[in-house]
C-alpha cells in the first residue's frame, strides 16, 4: 500500500523498462503465432508407436503384453487378441540460438526489416510450432533451458528481444542437452571459427539441428560503387575503398566461400544449412526449418 | 561598353575573373571527392581486399572540365554580354521633320513604319526637339513644327494612300519649306521621278537621313483578255532569284458569296522583273471574277480589279426558222456574228432554248410577232435585266408587231410599211446619220460620211418618242430607239442587220455602237475614245492595303479623267459605274515597272528594323546552372552515391525531348495503342467474330457466349462463314467497329450505357453494324403489354439512333438470305421480331418480293431467347432444352437457320434482295 502510495523511482524505472521491453513482445508473439498457423494445425506425433494419446495401430498381442493392454473391443471381433498401440509423442528438446549481435540490426533500406527481426520472428514462430507440437523449446544458453508451455513462449520472446553489444554473437554448445535438437539463426558473417567449434562440440554430443543464414539483399548483391568507407555496425571494423564496385566480384566470391564452408561443416556434422533473404517470405524460412527438424 | 566582335559586355572588368580558372583547376584537381561512410555487416569479408586501380583519389579530368566550364559560363554571364549592342546615335538638335512616302508600297508594313516614327518622335521628345510628320501622298499646305508629344498624338491618323506621289505638288510643297531642320525620310523603296529634287530641297534645310528596308515589292498589272485566256502579269523589285507569286481570282459564287474562284502561280525567272501566266477559265466563271490579287502582298498594287473589259458577254442570236434556206451572206445575223465574235461569246438557237441559257443579250433580227408563250418568256427575261436587241427587216415591216399599241418588246410603235429613200423607185438621196446627241449613249462616236440608209421602218410619232431615240438620220427620222423595260432594255435598229437596207453594218461605227450598247467588250485601244464625254460614279474604292470599300457619296468623274488614269485624291483607284457598265481603275497599268530607289552615297540609309539587341547573360547563367546540376549528378556518380536506375531517370528527365524521340522513333505517338486494346483489336479482327454485349448477369452472359459459340459452329459446318470464338463486348470500354453483329441479351437489370458508350453504339449502327436485342421473354411484350425486360429494352434503346421499326414483313430479306424462312423461333416461339421498317412500296402483282434495295437493318429486336437455343458445349451438344421431342429439335434447327440467315444478312447486306436472284428464288418457291 505504501509502495503504491509513494512509488519510488526504482520501481517506476523498472516498470517502464519492463514495459519498454515488453512492448515489442505481443506483436512479435502474435506475428510468430500467425506465421506458425500457416504451417501446423494441431499436434504432430512422432510417426512411430510409443507413449502417447493418439491411436497408432493394432497389433497381435504378444505374450509379454499385460491383460490390461489388450483391446477387448477389437479382439472381440476376431479370434486373436489385439493390443492397441498409441503414437509415440515423446517431446523433443529444441534449443534456439538467434544471433543477437549488432550486425543483425542491419537493413539496407527502410522497407526491409532488419535481419535480426526476421531471425527472431522465424525462431519464435518455430518455437510456437514446436510448443504446439508438444516439444520443449528453450535457448541454447543457460538463460532458458527447454521447457513446455505457453509461459515458455513469453519468456522466450522476452529473451530473444534482447540485444548484445558485440558485432556478432557467439553460439555455445555447453548447455545443450545431449541428443537434443538445436537451431542456429545468424548471418554467419562474423568469424566462422566459434561456429565451427560449437558445431563440432554439438555433434560430439549427438545434437543435430539446422543452420539458417539470414542475409539482407544488399549483402548478397553488394550494390555499392565509388569511394566508400565500410564500417561494421558497431564501428569496430572499417575498410576503405576508392572504388567499391571493383570489390563486388571478390566480395561475392568470399561470401560463396563462407557459405560453402558452412554447408560443408553442416554436412560433416549431420546438420542442415540454408540461406534466407529478408526480402523473401518468412514462411519459406519457417517451412524449411520445420522440415529440417522433422528430418531425422 | 567594351565589345568583342558582335558581342559587347556591360561590365567587362568581371571578365578578369577568368584568370582565376587555372588556379581553380589546380585546387579542384588536388581535392578528391569525399568518401561515403556506409554501415555494412559484411565488412569482415571485405578486410584485406585492395583496390586494383588507384583512380578516384583525384577528381576525374572531365568532372574538372565540367566545373571549370560552369564557372567560366557564370563569370561571362555576369559580365553582361550583349549580342548586337545598339549603337545609339548622338541626338541631333533643332526641329525634326519626319517624312513618309505613304504610297501603296508602304501599306504592307505601315504599322512598323508608324512604330519607327513613334520611336523617332520619342527620341525627339526626350531631346526636347519640335517635330513634324508629313505623308507625301497627303501633303499639308504648310509645315508646322510642334512639340513632339503633340505630334505623337496625330500618328494614328496617318494612313498610306493607294496612289503615287505627284511631282508637281511635291515641288510646290518643298518650295514652301522654311528654316533649318533635320529630316528623316521613311522611303517606300521604289524609284520614282521627283525624288532627287525633293531630296535636294530637303538637304538645303539640313541633314537628311533615310530609312529604307530592302524588301520585295510586288505589283499586278491589269489582267488582259487574250482570246479565251486571261493574261496575268506581275512585276517585282528587286529582281533576285527565282520566286513565285500566287494570284487568286476572287468573285461571287452562284450563291452570291464572295470566294476564291481560281488561282494561278506566276513564276519569276531569276533576274527577270516580270512574270507572266495565262489563266484559262470557263466563261461562266470568268464573268464572275471581280478582282485578281497577289495573295501574300497586301497592297493596292497587288490587286487588279476587273471590269467589263474582262467580261465576255454572252449574246444569243435567234435564228429564224425560215432563213435557213437562204445563203449565208444573206443571213441577217452574218454581220452581227462577224462583228461580235471577237469580243463576245455567241450562242445560237431558237428562243425556247436561248432564254433558259440566260445570255446577256438576245438579238432578234427581222422577227415579226412572236408566239404568246415565247413573248411572255422573253418579256420576263428582259424584265430581269436582259438586253433585247432587235433589227428591222422585211418581215418586221410586213408584220403588225408594235402597230396596235405599246408592245413591251418594241421600243416604239411602228407605222405600217416603212420607207425607202434613194432607191431606184424612190426620190431623194439615201440618208446619212446625224451626229449623236449628248444624251445618247453613242455620244462621242465619229459618224463616217459614207454610211447611208436606204430603207427603214418608221416610228409612230408620240409624246415619248423623242426620249427614246438614241440615233437618228440626218432628216430626224429615228434610226435607233431604246426603251427601259423592267430592269432591262429593248433596243431597235430601224434597219436590217445585214447590208440590205443600209451600209451601217459594213462600217466600223456599227461595231462601236454595239460596244456602246455594252453588247461587246471594249478593247484597250479605243477605250479613251469610248470614255470621252461619259461620266462615271465611283462605286467601290480601293485603299492602300488593297481592300475594297463600297462608296456612294463621292462625286462622279469625267470619262476623260478616267481614261487618263492619273490617280490622286480626286481620282482614287476603284470601280466606277457608268451608263455602259463598270470601269476598273487600277493602281497599276499595263506598262507599270518597279525599280528600287537609289540614294546618293552621302545620304545615310538605315534599315527599318535593326538586328535586335540580344542579352546573352541569361542564357549563359542558365548554362552555368545546368552545368552545375550536371556536376552534382556526376559527383554523385563518381562518389558512388548514385544508383544506376536513379541516374538514368535523372538523365531522362534532363533530356526529355531526346529520350522521348528515341523511345518513339518510327511510331507516331497517336498511332501507338494500349497493348490491351491492341490485343483486343487483333483478336476481334483476325476473322469474323460475333460479339455479345455484357448484360450484367454472368449467367445470361455465359448463355450468350455458348449460344454464339453454337451458332459459330453451325456456320462453320454449313456455310463459308468461319467465325472465331465469340467475344464479350463492353460498349463502355471496347471498340465495337470490329464486330459484324452484336447479340445483346436484355435483362431487367441490364445496366444502361453511359453517354460515351451511346456515341460508340450510334457510330457502330451508322457504320453498318447490327445489334440483335433479345429480351428473352418469349416476345410477350407486345402492344399494350410489357415485361420488365421490355421496359429495360426501351430505356436502353431510347438514345440509340434507331430508324422506325416494324415486324419482319413476309418478304423481308432476312427470310431468304440463306434459308427460306417464315419463322424465327429461339427457345420460345414468339412471332414478333422487329426490324427496320421498309419504305412504303406497293408490291408488284405477281412478284413475291417488293423491290426493296434497302440497307441492312441496324437492329433486330425479339424475345425468343435465341442464345439458349443455339447454345452448345465444347463437344457440340445442346446445352438447353428446346420444346419437346422431335418438334423441339425441329424448332432448334429453325433457330439455327434463323441465326445463319441473320449472319448472312449482316455479311452480305441486301445481296439477296437483288432482283437478279428472283428467278432462282421463284423456282425454289415453286411459283
Amino acid at each position: 500500500m505504501t509502495a503504491a502510495a509513494a512509488p519510488d523511482s526504482t520501481t517506476l524505472g523498472l516498470r517502464s523498462r519492463a514495459e519498454h521491453l515488453a512492448a515489442p513482445l505481443p506483436p512479435l508473439l502474435a506475428e510468430a503465432e500467425q506465421l506458425a498457423r500457416t504451417v501446423l494445425m494441431g499436434e504432430h506425433g512422432r510417426r512411430r508407436a510409443g507413449a502417447g494419446s493418439n491411436f497408432w495401430q493394432y497389433r497381435a498381442a504378444q505374450p509379454h503384453d499385460t491383460a490390461r493392454a489388450i483391446d477387448w473391443r477389437r479382439s472381440g471381433r476376431a479370434d486373436q487378441t489385439f493390443v492397441q498401440e498409441k503414437e509415440w509423442q515423446i517431446a523433443q528438446s529444441v534449443a534456439l540460438w538467434v544471433d543477437d549481435g549488432a550486425a543483425m540490426r542491419f537493413a539496407s533500406t527502410v522497407k526491409l526489416a532488419p535481419k535480426g527481426d526476421r531471425a527472431r520472428l522465424v525462431a519464435l514462430a518455430l518455437a510456437v510450432l514446436l510448443t504446439r507440437g508438444g516439444e520443449r523449446v528453450g535457448l541454447a544458453d543457460a538463460r532458458l533451458p527447454p521447457r513446455r508451455g505457453a509461459g515458455q513462449l513469453t519468456r522466450l520472446a522476452a529473451l530473444l528481444s534482447q540485444d548484445a553489444e558485440g558485432d556478432h554473437g557467439v553460439p555455445q554448445a555447453r548447455d545443450l542437452a545431449p541428443r537434443s535438437r538445436a537451431v542456429l539463426v545468424s548471418d554467419f558473417l562474423g568469424p566462422v571459427e566459434p561456429v565451427e567449434a560449437m558445431l563440432t562440440e554439438a555433434a560430439d554430443r549427438g545434437v543435430q539441428g539446422a543452420l539458417l543464414q539470414v542475409l539482407d539483399p544488399a549483402e548478397e548483391a553488394f550494390p555499392y560503387d565509388g569511394r566508400t568507407i565500410f564500417e561494421s555496425m558497431t564501428g569496430a571494423l572499417r575498410h576503405e575503398t576508392l572504388k567499391a564496385g571493383d570489390l563486388r566480384d571478390r566480395y561475392l566470391e568470399r561470401l560463396a566461400q563462407r557459405r560453402d564452408r558452412l554447408a560443408g561443416l553442416a554436412r560433416l556434422t549431420g546438420w542442415q544449412f540454408s540461406t534466407h533473404r529478408t526480402d523473401t517470405s518468412a514462411a519459406a524460412a519457417l517451412l524449411w526449418l520445420y522440415a529440417a527438424l522433422e528430418r531425422r | 561598353m567594351w565589345s568583342l566582335g558582335p558581342v559587347g559586355f556591360l561590365s567587362p572588368w568581371l571578365l578578369a575573373g577568368l584568370v582565376l580558372l587555372p588556379v581553380l583547376w589546380l585546387i579542384l584537381r588536388a581535392v578528391p571527392p569525399a568518401p561515403l561512410r556506409r554501415r555494412f555487416p559484411g565488412v569482415a569479408l571485405l578486410l584485406g581486399l585492395d583496390d586494383r586501380e588507384n583512380q578516384s583519389d583525384r577528381t576525374p579530368w572531365w568532372l574538372l572540365l565540367l566545373r571549370i566550364l560552369a564557372v567560366a559560363a557564370a563569370i561571362i554571364g555576369f559580365a553582361g554580354p550583349v549580342l548586337n549592342p545598339a549603337e545609339r546615335p548622338a541626338p541631333g538638335s533643332g526641329p525634326l521633320l519626319v517624312v513618309a512616302d505613304g504610297t501603296w508600297a508602304d501599306a504592307r508594313d505601315w504599322p512598323v513604319r508608324i512604330e519607327r516614327i513613334e520611336a523617332l518622335l520619342s527620341e525627339a521628345r526626350r531631346a526636347g526637339r519640335p517635330a513634324a510628320v508629313t505623308v507625301l501622298t497627303d501633303l499639308p499646305d504648310e509645315i508646322r513644327f510642334d512639340p513632339a508629344e503633340a505630334v505623337l498624338g496625330t500618328l494614328p491618323g496617318l494612313a498610306p494612300k493607294p496612289w503615287e506621289l505627284d511631282p508637281q505638288a511635291l515641288s510646290a510643297w518643298s518650295d514652301g519649306l522654311e528654316g533649318r531642320f533635320e529630316t528623316v525620310w521613311l522611303s517606300d523603296g521604289l524609284a520614282r521621278e521627283g525624288r532627287e529634287d525633293l531630296l535636294a530641297a530637303l538637304e538645303s534645310h539640313g541633314e537628311v537621313r533615310v530609312i529604307q528596308t530592302p524588301r520585295r515589292i510586288l505589283a499586278l498589272r491589269p489582267p488582259v483578255l487574250d482570246g479565251a485566256e486571261i493574261a496575268l502579269e506581275a512585276v517585282r523589285t528587286p529582281t533576285g532569284g527565282a520566286a513565285q507569286a500566287d494570284v487568286a481570282a476572287h468573285g461571287l459564287d452562284p450563291a452570291g458569296v464572295e470566294r476564291r474562284l481560281a488561282t494561278a502561280t506566276l513564276d519569276f525567272a531569276p533576274g527577270e522583273a516580270v512574270a507572266r501566266a495565262a489563266l484559262s477559265l470557263p466563261p461562266e466563271l470568268r464573268n464572275r471574277v471581280t478582282r485578281f490579287e497577289i495573295e501574300t502582298a497586301r497592297s493596292a498594287a497587288a490587286v487588279a480589279l476587273t471590269d467589263d473589259a474582262l467580261r465576255r458577254r454572252e449574246v444569243g442570236l435567234v435564228e429564224s426558222r425560215a432563213a435557213r434556206e437562204a445563203g449565208a451572206l444573206l443571213s441577217p445575223l452574218h454581220y452581227l456574228r462577224v462583228a461580235l465574235a471577237p469580243q463576245a461569246d455567241l450562242v445560237s438557237g431558237d428562243l425556247a432554248t436561248l432564254i433558259p441559257a440566260n445570255p446577256d443579250v438576245i438579238v432578234l433580227a427581222d422577227a415579226g410577232s412572236l408566239p404568246p408563250a415565247e413573248a411572255e418568256a422573253l418579256q420576263d427575261w428582259v424584265d430581269a435585266g436582259g438586253l433585247l436587241l432587235r433589227f428591222a427587216g422585211p418581215r418586221l415591216a410586213a408584220s403588225d408587231a408594235g402597230r396596235a399599241g405599246d408592245d413591251p418588246l418594241m421600243p416604239v410603235r411602228l407605222r405600217a410599211g416603212g420607207r425607202s429613200v434613194g432607191g431606184t423607185m424612190s426620190w431623194g438621196e439615201p440618208k446619212t446619220i446625224a451626229p449623236f446627241d449628248t444624251d445618247s449613249p453613242f455620244h462621242g462616236l465619229a459618224v463616217p460620211g459614207d454610211v447611208t440608209v436606204r430603207a427603214q421602218v418608221v416610228a409612230q410619232p408620240g409624246p415619248e418618242l423623242a426620249a427614246r431615240v438614241i440615233a437618228q438620220l440626218s432628216d430626224g427620222t429615228p434610226l435607233v430607239t431604246r426603251k427601259e423595260q423592267g430592269d432591262g432594255q429593248v433596243v431597235l435598229f430601224h434597219v436590217t442587220a445585214n447590208a440590205e437596207w443600209s451600209s451601217l453594218p459594213l462600217s466600223g461605227l456599227f461595231v462601236s455602237m454595239l460596244e456602246r450598247l455594252a453588247i461587246s467588250a471594249r478593247t484597250e485601244a479605243d477605250a479613251a475614245a469610248d470614255l470621252a464625254g461619259t461620266s462615271w460614279q465611283p462605286a467601290e474604292l480601293l485603299d492602300a492595303q488593297g481592300r475594297l470599300t463600297a462608296t456612294d457619296t463621292r462625286a462622279a468623274v469625267a470619262g476623260e479623267d478616267l481614261a487618263r488614269g492619273e490617280l490622286g485624291p480626286e481620282l482614287p483607284p476603284g470601280l466606277y459605274e457608268g451608263e455602259a457598265g463598270r470601269f476598273a481603275l487600277n493602281v497599276t497599268r499595263a506598262d507599270t515597272t518597279l525599280a528600287p530607289a537609289r540614294w546618293p552615297a552621302r545620304i545615310a540609309v538605315e534599315g527599318l528594323d535593326r538586328p535586335a539587341e540580344r542579352p546573352l547573360g541569361g542564357a549563359l547563367l542558365a548554362l552555368a546552372v545546368a552545368l552545375m546540376a550536371l556536376d552534382t549528378l556526376a559527383s554523385l556518380a563518381v562518389g558512388g552515391r548514385l544508383r544506376r536506375g536513379v541516374a538514368l531517370l535523372l538523365l531522362a528527365l534532363l533530356l526529355p525531348p531526346v529520350s522521348e524521340a528515341q523511345a518513339q522513333a518510327g511510331v507516331p505517338a497517336e498511332a501507338r495503342m494500349d497493348p490491351g486494346v491492341e490485343a483486343f483489336a487483333q483478336a476481334a479482327t483476325g476473322s469474323v467474330v460475333l460479339g455479345h454485349v455484357l448484360s450484367g448477369d454472368p449467367q445470361v452472359d455465359e448463355i450468350a457466349r455458348a449460344g454464339l459459340e453454337g451458332l459459330g459452329r453451325t456456320l462453320w459446318q454449313r456455310t463459308s462463314v468461319e467465325p472465331a470464338a465469340p467475344m464479350a463486348v463492353d460498349p463502355e470500354t471496347d471498340e465495337l467497329a470490329f464486330f459484324p453483329l452484336l447479340y445483346w441479351p436484355v435483362t431487367a437489370e441490364t445496366p444502361i450505357p453511359s453517354g460515351a458508350a451511346y456515341d460508340k453504339l450510334n457510330a457502330y449502327l451508322r457504320g453498318g453494324g447490327m445489334i440483335v436485342f433479345d429480351t428473352r421473354d418469349a416476345g410477350i411484350a407486345g402492344l399494350g403489354t410489357t415485361t420488365p425486360e421490355g421496359r429495360r429494352l426501351q430505356a436502353i434503346a431510347r438514345p440509340l439512333d434507331i430508324p422506325p421499326l416494324s415486324p419482319v414483313p413476309e418478304d423481308h430479306v432476312l427470310t431468304r438470305t440463306f434459308y427460306l424462312l417464315q419463322d424465327f423461333p429461339g427457345r420460345h416461339q414468339g412471332r414478333a421480331v422487329w426490324v427496320e421498317a421498309a419504305p412504303d412500296e406497293e408490291p408488284t402483282p405477281g412478284m413475291p418480293f417488293r423491290n426493296l434495295n434497302d440497307n441492312v437493318t441496324p437492329v433486330v429486336i425479339g424475345g425468343n431467347d435465341w442464345a439458349s437455343a443455339w447454345a452448345m458445349d465444347e463437344i457440340g451438344m445442346p446445352l438447353y432444352p428446346v420444346g419437346r421431342g422431335m418438334a423441339g429439335e425441329r424448332q432448334r434447327e429453325m433457330a439455327f437457320r434463323f441465326g445463319v440467315n441473320l449472319v448472312m444478312h449482316v455479311l452480305t447486306g441486301n445481296y439477296k434482295s437483288d432482283q437478279v436472284h428472283v428467278p432462282a428464288l421463284l423456282e425454289r418457291l415453286g411459283q
